[in-house]
């Protein structure tokens, strides 16, 4: 378990990690969000003490990282292993070699090294490339050899770095579905950044959105998506709401795959005899459900009577403002 | 000559080349003090003509090996000014190694020497490679003057047979002899370069 308590950091003048609390349980995906610059790398890098903190406390199973020597945290780091953007591989040596690496380094022996490189690559799937230097892999398959790598020392916990940024929209479910599998198969946990909220709605329970240092919001993932916090808003954009009509009003309807009837629409428009357009709507996979949302557009009038309807079947709703 | 004073260059070159990547601002023992006094040190070396640098240390030649004249003598100023050159070619290579590769390998604990010796010398072979052949020919040039003070070699052949006896055929032979020397040399280091890669 990561246990982390009004954590800062500073660098000089600009304070870039700003009082951070969470808890990121064993097991658990739990994905770390924000702008370019809004400090989740930087949150990463401090839970395996590739950065130091200020002030504050962050604990890994009671292991608690500025109190310990240079030394004591290397040896820790056998219980986390990181995976970056870039997939950071030893271009010079073979897959096996990279692989093999950490192991090397805290002096496996040669028998169990090879065994242990044998059962990664085929855990990621890789075995054909096995011998073959990255220069000839794809974007996806280096970032399975990474992964095989990063798991090597058999780590509790996954720290991973915008690592599915540079590859292919397929790509990266391949390799999202590749680390989900590993979490429940093994019980790592994964803390994974991204600036990309669909990435988080494929694989994580859970997310925190870092602004400027700061976690402006904290949740599952269905809860975030439900309650459409401003922090969310602010990551997404507004493309979607320059799509909606300007005349009457428009009324956001988020739902998950429990909390809608499918016919609640046509419902509506039947029980209360009020016509309504549909200005805007999309369905998007969450984990092994939806998150779905649709906008629709009512005459001012009947604004207050649709949205108490709404309110009585129980779905979440919200008037856009412009 | 020319390979005692590669060997040794090399030698003291590297071990300056590492020195420096470690203790500079963002590699891994930063300090300040040891790399800024090494930094000059190199740079002032460096700015030396070799020619000058030859003269100018005959009395440390002379203490190190006993005369300044001879093949002997010619290696400590070759070495002298051979070694920062290969020191900042290997600092150059290394420094080239992807910074985020040597983040992971911190990531799975790797200790500063494993990652000096295991990773990033690994990795940097091939510019090396291409920065010592680089040397050698460079090496290989200062030799031809160090021939002008009695060194022997081939820029003594050139210049004492050829030049100072006014017979074109011997100083243009031997410089016609250094321009296949020089693109074998070269060849050589692409083609390792090519296969280590």
């Amino acid at each position: 378990m990561i246990e982390i308590s009004n954590l800062q950091k500073s660098y000089g003048e600009i304070q870039v990690l700003k009082n951070i609390n969470l808890t990121i349980n064993d097991g658990e995906i739990y994905g770390l969000v924000g702008r370019s610059g809004a400090g989740k790398s930087t949150l990463l890098r401090c839970i395996n003490g590739l950065e130091k903190y200020d002030s504050g406390s962050l604990k890994i199973d009671s292991f608690e990282i500025e109190q310990h020597s240079n030394q004591e945290i290397r040896q820790f780091r056998k219980n986390i292993g990181m995976i970056f953007q870039n997939f950071s591989l030893m271009e010079r040596k073979t897959v096996y070699q990279n692989v093999a690496l950490p192991m090397e380094c805290w002096g496996y022996k040669k028998a169990e090294i090879d065994r242990r490189v044998k059962e990664l690559i085929k855990l990621v799937d890789i075995e054909d490339k096995i011998h073959e230097k990255p220069r000839v892999l794809s974007g996806g398959q280096k970032q399975r050899v990474a992964i095989a790598r990063a798991l090597s020392l058999q780590p509790k916990i996954l720290l991973c770095d915008e690592a599915t940024s540079a590859l292919d929209p397929k790509t990266t479910k391949a390799i999202l579905l590749l680390l989900k599998k590993i979490s429940e198969t093994l019980g790592i946990a994964i803390v994974f950044v991204t600036h990309q909220m669909s990435v988080v709605r494929e694989i994580c329970h859970k997310v925190s959105i870092l602004e400027d240092g700061e976690i402006t919001a904290n949740g599952t993932v269905s809860s975030i998506f439900l309650n459409q916090p401003q922090s969310l808003k602010n990551l997404l954009g507004d493309e979607n709401e320059e799509l909606v009509p300007t005349t009457g009003r428009n009324i956001r309807i988020t739902y998950t795959e429990n909390s809608v009837n499918g016919r609640i629409l046509s419902n509506m428009a039947q029980d209360l005899a009020v016509g309504f357009s549909i200005a805007w709507a999309n369905v998007e996979k969450y984990r092994d459900g939806v998150l779905g949302t649709i906008v629709i557009n009512v005459d001012e009038v009947h604004v207050k009577t649709v949205t108490e309807y709404l309110s009585n079947v129980g779905v979440k709703w919200e008037v856009i403002h412009h | 000559m020319v390979s005692a004073a590669t060997v040794l260059s090399s030698v003291i070159g590297s071990m300056l080349a590492i020195i420096l990547i470690i203790t500079y601002k963002d590699g891994l023992k930063p300090n300040k003090y040891v790399y800024q006094i090494l930094d000059t040190i190199i740079n002032i070396v460096r700015s030396f003509p070799f020619i000058i640098l030859l003269v100018a240390i005959i009395p440390f030649t002379r203490a190190i090996v006993g005369t300044s004249i001879g093949e002997k003598a010619a290696i400590v100023p070759l070495t002298i000014a051979g070694a920062p050159f290969v020191a900042r070619i290997i600092e150059g290579s290394l420094r080239e190694v992807d910074k985020d590769l040597i983040e992971a390998a911190k990531s799975f604990g790797a200790s500063n020497f494993q990652i000096i010796f295991k990773i990033m010398i690994p990795e940097a072979v091939p510019s090396v490679i291409s920065g010592v052949t680089l040397a050698i020919i460079s090496i290989l040039g200062c030799t031809a003057m160090a021939g002008a003070v009695g060194a022997g070699g081939l820029g003594a052949v050139s210049i004492t047979y050829g030049y100072a006896n006014f017979d074109n055929t011997i100083m243009y032979g031997t410089v016609l002899f250094l321009i296949i020397l020089v693109q074998a040399i070269q060849s050589l280091g692409n083609f390792l370069y090519k296969i280590l890669k």
